[in-house]
């Protein structure tokens, strides 16, 4: 989709909704250099959202809206839960079919895509949580990755069910007590990022979203070597302030707490050799890129 | 964004003709073929410019799906795989269809029941697939046998459901179904049945239209909602998603959508009238004793009237074409005359039966019967014998004639 598509007619521009004339004026589909900088000074591909005031979730959204590689051509697939609370307020085409299903629905629509738009660009991006991601939908997840599906899956990881009111899930810790885990849960979190590594993911990074930077790198990483090698896996700490007994503004600490190189959410990354490569490859070239910047602004000078 | 540029009379890669469907159904010319169901439904698709075909093994549609597998390899479908179970595949059919893509796949028996979430969805998301079912028993104990009952559970899905009894209206209805279930004020998916094994493994002369034409392909810009490929704008859908509202306005939506995919059913209506010729077919329409059914009954009922012919019987029949939308009107007019209704089933429960008990004036004319299920066949006899006991004649039982 080219920028021109959103423009409004001139005759029509008043009734339009003020969210529709921003996004025309100040959005940034298209912008080479897009990341997290650009929050505040454009229009984010989010508008208001309904999940809970100081809801980390609502940070990795908008973090990762602001730092999709190619917003103007790429399809995202949600599922059922707090994600699907969100998506209808976001700017780029996006898909809630069932629970569990994302990756299936992913694997078709890329396929569609590449059907449709031989040689063009279309990236496909799933975002689910983890009872979507590691429980109900565990099977269609492998399996894409199996396949070697070429796109992105992201798991907002707050090891639990949220949305129904904090049940246990395969991603939450052994021993917490929830619901339907009146004792505790008594088996360990599941780790599936080493299974996605086992399943042929060729990047799986496992972090929190305390840092926009960090959120942009492994966004920008993860949709690029989707888009040219293969499946890619992130799972993003995203916590249930308000299942884990936690205040509003106490979501970016607990996040901070458990990326210490000690707990749970310490910084985890798998990189595949061609992945390398091609990360190699796109350094270098913005390396070149920034060289030629530099040397065209002294001849400037 | 839409194609604004007729493609037809120009080739694809293969070299076959984007030909006016109408054209092609109706007036091409047609080569008698000797070949099985499953052989015929690889035909049709090599005709049916079909973008996306998702494919998984059950009995008895394995190997029209790995036929279609075929046409993938010579090029004449745009992506093929195999999913890893029915309610992926039919979720996977959605994504293509969500991106714009002509999808088709084939089911069975317990393969549909497992897919069975999918599809409120798909008619929910106006999505204008096409799955095969090729009907097998769904009871325990496992049995791979024909038995009609999972046609029931698709009746109230917001699927067209369309019953196909001969490979030869398998072989139209595919290729007619597209033209239906795409059209704008329809853009519903389509539920095409038959009874496996009768239909599917069995050789039959079947008409084909000229291998050197295709259907037109698929505009995914004239649905009714937008197609999830980023090539319109995407806007804000709404402020507060309804799924988590409790309120009237929630509710009115919901219930209004319900509503509009229901009223696309019976939209369907003309169009499929206009393809089909009719949802219903009847013979001797004024006999005072009718066949109601659908599928191979139909074929069973044929042969039934034929011995009671010779008995000086004279028995009528009507073949139901389309369940859904449900030819009610044309049925009521059908059997305005009739005294008796027999209505022979491959499965346990009659829902047939039910759904005619639920729409005729003087229901009790309707008898509900014969049953046969768990993959029997039922002979044209015990049809006869049905009719002969209904009409209080002496008649000899199959299990007495030894």
């Amino acid at each position: 989709m080219s920028k021109e598509r959103i423009k409004i007619s001139e005759d029509l521009y008043d009734i339009m909704p003020s969210d529709y004339q921003d996004l025309v004026k100040s959005a940034t589909y298209g912008k080479e250099d897009r990341g997290w900088k650009d929050i505040g000074n454009s229009k984010e591909l989010i508008e208001q959202h309904s999940l809970c005031a100081g809801c980390p979730e609502s940070m990795a959204f908008r973090y990762i809206l602001a730092s999709l590689p190619n917003p103007e051509d790429t399809v995202m697939v949600g599922s059922t839960g707090c994600t699907s609370l969100v998506f209808p307020m976001v700017a780029v085409h996006n898909i809630h079919s069932l629970f569990g299903n994302q990756n299936a629905i992913a694997s078709g629509l890329k396929r569609a895509l590449s059907v449709r738009f031989p040689g063009r660009t279309k990236d496909v991006v799933v975002l689910a949580g983890d009872g979507a991601t590691v429980d109900i939908g565990l099977d269609m997840t492998l399996q894409a990755w199996f396949r070697q599906e070429k796109f992105t899956t992201i798991c907002f990881d707050n090891e639990l069910y949220a949305n129904t009111g904090g049940q246990e899930s395969g991603l939450m810790q052994k021993g917490f007590v929830a619901k339907m885990a009146p004792v505790g849960k008594l088996f360990d979190k599941v780790r599936l990022p080493e299974i996605a590594r086992e399943s042929g993911c060729h990047y799986v990074v496992q972090c929190t979203v305390s840092k926009p930077s960090l959120v942009e790198k492994v966004i920008k990483n993860a949709v690029m070597i989707a888009r040219e090698i293969g499946p890619t896996y992130l799972q993003l700490y995203t916590p249930c302030i308000l299942e884990i007994g936690k205040n509003s503004m106490e979501g970016l600490q607990e996040m901070r707490d458990s990326e210490k190189p000690t707990e749970r959410f310490a910084y985890k990354e798998y990189i595949s050799e061609p992945a390398k490569q091609l990360l190699a490859e796109m350094a270098a070239k913005a390396q070149e890129k920034k060289a030629a910047a530099k040397q065209l602004a002294a001849q400037g000078a | 964004m839409a194609d604004t540029h007729s493609v037809i009379g120009t080739k694809n890669k293969k070299g076959q003709t984007f030909t006016d469907t109408w054209k092609m159904m109706n007036e091409a010319p047609r080569t008698p073929s000797f070949y099985t169901g499953s052989e015929v439904i690889k035909e049709a698709l090599r005709r049916a410019s079909c973008d996306v075909m998702i494919a998984y093994p059950i009995t008895p549609q394995s190997e029209a799906a790995a036929l279609i597998g075929e046409l993938f390899a010579e090029g004449y479908i745009g992506d093929y795989f195999r999913g890893e179970s029915e309610f992926a595949v039919m979720s996977q059919c959605a994504g293509a269809a969500f991106g714009g893509a002509r999808v088709f796949t084939t089911t069975a028996g317990p393969g549909t029941m497992r897919a069975m979430e999918n599809f409120p969805m798909w008619s929910g998301a106006r999505l204008p697939i096409q799955m095969i079912v090729t009907c097998r028993g769904i009871n325990s104990p496992l049995s791979i046998q024909p038995d009609t009952l999972e046609i029931a559970y698709l009746l109230n899905t917001g699927m067209l459901v369309w019953h196909a009894e001969t490979a030869q209206d398998f072989f139209d209805w595919i290729l007619m179904g597209y033209m239906v279930s795409e059209e704008p004020d329809v853009h519903l998916p389509l539920a095409l049945c038959c009874d496996g094994f009768f239909v599917t493994h069995t050789k039959d002369v079947v008409n084909l239209t000229p291998a050197d034409m295709c259907l037109p392909p698929y505009d995914p810009y004239r649905s009714p909602v937008p197609c999830m490929d980023m090539e319109c704008p995407p806007v804000r859908m709404m402020r507060d998603p309804f799924v988590m509202k409790s309120n009237y306005i929630s509710y009115a939506t919901h219930a209004s959508w319900q509503q509009e995919v229901w009223a696309a059913v019976e939209r369907s209506r003309k169009h499929t009238i206009k393809w089909l010729n009719g949802l219903i077919e009847t013979e001797n329409g004024d006999a005072e004793v009718l066949i109601v059914a659908s599928g191979t009954a139909v074929s069973q009922g044929r042969e039934a009237i034929r011995l009671l012919e010779d008995e000086g019987i004279r028995c009528g029949l009507v073949k139901i074409k389309v369940l859904r939308p449900w030819p009610g009107e044309e049925l009521r007019e059908a059997t305005k005359n009739a005294k008796h209704i027999i209505v022979p089933e491959f499965n346990v429960t009659g829902w047939l039966a039910k759904e005619l008990k639920a729409s005729l004036p003087r229901n009790e004319r309707v008898h509900a019967g014969p049953h046969v299920c768990g993959g029997m066949t039922m002979p044209p006899e015990i049809i006869v014998s049905e009719i002969k006991t209904l009409l209080g004649m002496h008649t000899v039982s199959m299990a007495s004639r030894g």
